[in-house]
């Protein structure tokens, strides 16, 4: 007999394994295009264990964007880039000491945020959605877009501002560049590009032969 | 024991053998048509020699591409040249997951179906930029560049499309969709009379996001050979090949399923016979968007690189962002039918 808690618990280990061993190879991995692989798989991982958790929406949304849209840009301009691989570790030994620092700080401050946690020892209450007899994403866009509806415009009018920044430190207006105009190609009319003219037809003044005019010149 | 390895291993698993065979044989079929049509319209016969009308001739390629030696490029990445063609297919199969044949019948009634395809059809791009990569070949990569940048572009403009459908549904799970297509005046209830402009954009970004003409740069056979999978050989290729086969045929089917309400009838429910919902009518409304594929194929030229960019963002996009906005409006103020039950 397969109970399925205990089923549910085994996949959770084996996700999480997988999670941390492509993590690591992120980091790990020479090859820079593996790197970023290791880490689309760490994503994917990812959001097996969130469908675990009945986060479906969360889990989707993560292969939808970061899966689908934003690693393939990365794989995009990775593979693009014809990197020097000695180069980039000649200053591993000189950067060493700063990365040390930024880990350890970064380590004690997680660990003094668990630790907080810890101490503030909260059950996690019912999953609201199962509560309220919703599936997971229809509960979510309830909370979303009536709740939440203020933190979510902001959050959204921020992304916005975002993509116009990051439109306008791109943009650079070049002289002489012709663009195609659609419209003006779709509304060109054959008469604006070919006369065609009515003439009679032409006659050679003398019927002689081309070969007879030519040896007379 | 034996009752519940019955019901949670077997049953499953012949479920989906039951769609994925169907699904390999119509591909099959798919590809006759296609080269039958195409001749048709080229005042040619098609394949006629093989079988009777020429109908084995697939099956005869299937056994010839088999046969063919699989072959490494020079100093090809192997791991990914031979796992390319696999992320290429099993997210087209694992797409065919939630797609329902009929008001009962679907492998799973996920309630996050549409959410579920819409991730499934953008994983699929791996396969081709993976293959591009691997192959250690310019012709390959620029294919696989090419694939990439159409890809993401048009997902965006398909998923204002599918968001378009959603907020009229007020689902994700595709028999709702359909079951709201439902009502007393037979075809003037589907989605695709309010969301006539988005989808025509759905289709025609189906048909970018599939790579195939007048979108196929990402193959390009004139410019840069066959692209992505121009190293590709003998089952790999078929690989490759199963793989577009069955998105194009999945598009057809979510046209169909989104737009056209899927397996109900166009003809008003007081109909006698014809006005029955049927499994019927959603294979024939997804044979004529099949059918749609191969007529482009033969009509138009091949877009340009940058003419197919422009279409995406700057026509497509903002086409669809309007329509969220109108469909929204028509829900709100209820300017249009949405049916309950099927």
């Amino acid at each position: 007999m397969i109970d399925p808690s205990v089923f549910q618990l085994v996949c959770f280990y084996a996700f999480a394994a997988v999670t941390v061993i492509a993590a690591l190879s992120v980091i790990t991995l020479r090859n820079s295009v593996q790197a970023v692989l290791s880490l689309v798989l760490a994503f994917f991982s990812t959001a097996c264990i969130w469908m675990l958790a009945e986060a479906e929406f969360l889990a989707i949304a993560l292969i939808v964007v970061y899966v689908g849209a934003v690693m393939v840009l990365f794989l995009f301009v990775v593979m693009m880039l014809d990197i020097d691989q000695e180069k980039l570790r000649e200053g591993f030994v000189k950067y060493l000491p700063v990365g040390l620092i930024v880990a350890v700080v970064m380590l004690v401050e997680m660990l003094g945020l668990i630790g907080v946690r810890v101490m503030h020892t909260q059950t996690m209450g019912v999953n609201p959605a199962t509560a309220a007899g919703m599936s997971n994403t229809a509960w979510l866009g309830m909370a979303l877009y009536t709740q939440y509806l203020l933190p979510f415009e902001v959050a959204a009018l921020i992304l916005t501002v975002g993509v116009i920044a990051a439109v306008a430190l791109t943009l650079r207006q070049r002289t002489g560049v012709r663009h195609q105009q659609a419209s003006e190609q779709v509304a060109v009319k054959a008469s604006d590009r070919v006369r065609i003219i009515k003439m009679a037809a032409e006659r050679p003044v003398d019927s002689q032969p081309a070969s007879a005019q030519e040896s007379k010149s | 024991m034996g009752d519940q390895i019955l019901h949670q291993l077997i049953i499953p698993i012949l479920l989906v053998v039951a769609v994925v065979l169907p699904l390999t044989l119509t591909v099959a079929l798919y590809v006759y048509w296609e080269r039958k049509v195409l001749g048709w319209m080229h005042v040619r016969m098609g394949p006629n020699q093989i079988g009777p009308l020429g109908l084995l001739q697939a099956f005869a390629d299937v056994v010839k591409l088999i046969c063919k030696e699989v072959i490494l490029p020079t100093n090809a990445n192997k791991f990914l040249y031979y796992t390319a063609p696999l992320l290429a297919l099993i997210p087209a199969l694992a797409a065919w997951a939630v797609i329902p044949f009929g008001a009962r019948f679907a492998l799973s009634n996920a309630n996050a179906g549409l959410l579920y395809l819409l991730a499934m059809t953008s994983l699929g791009v791996y396969g081709i930029i993976l293959a591009g990569w691997a192959s250690n070949s310019r012709y390959a990569l620029l294919g696989a560049m090419r694939s990439a940048a159409q890809v993401i572009s048009y997902e965006l403009a398909m998923g204002l499309c599918l968001v378009c459908v959603l907020v009229l549904a007020g689902s994700l799970n595709l028999t709702d969709i359909v079951n709201a297509q439902a009502g007393h005046k037979g075809i003037l209830d589907w989605f695709m009379w309010p969301l006539l402009p988005v989808f025509v954009v759905y289709f025609v970004s189906g048909v970018a996001e599939t790579n195939r003409a007048p979108f196929d740069v990402a193959e390009g056979e004139s410019e840069i050979v066959a692209g992505f999978h121009v190293e590709y050989s003998g089952s790999t290729f078929a690989l490759f090949f199963l793989a577009e086969y069955a998105n194009m045929i999945l598009v057809s089917f979510l046209a169909s399923l989104l737009f056209m309400g899927g397996w109900l009838s166009p003809f008003p429910e007081s109909v006698p016979v014809l006005g029955h919902t049927s499994f019927i009518w959603l294979l024939a409304k997804a044979f004529f968007f099949a059918f749609l594929f191969l007529w482009f194929r033969a009509t138009f030229p091949r877009y340009r690189y940058d003419q197919i960019m422009r279409l995406g963002w700057k026509v497509f996009i903002p086409i669809a962002i309007v329509w969220v906005f109108v469909a929204g409006c028509m829900k709100y103020y209820g300017w249009v039918h949405i049916g309950t039950g099927g």
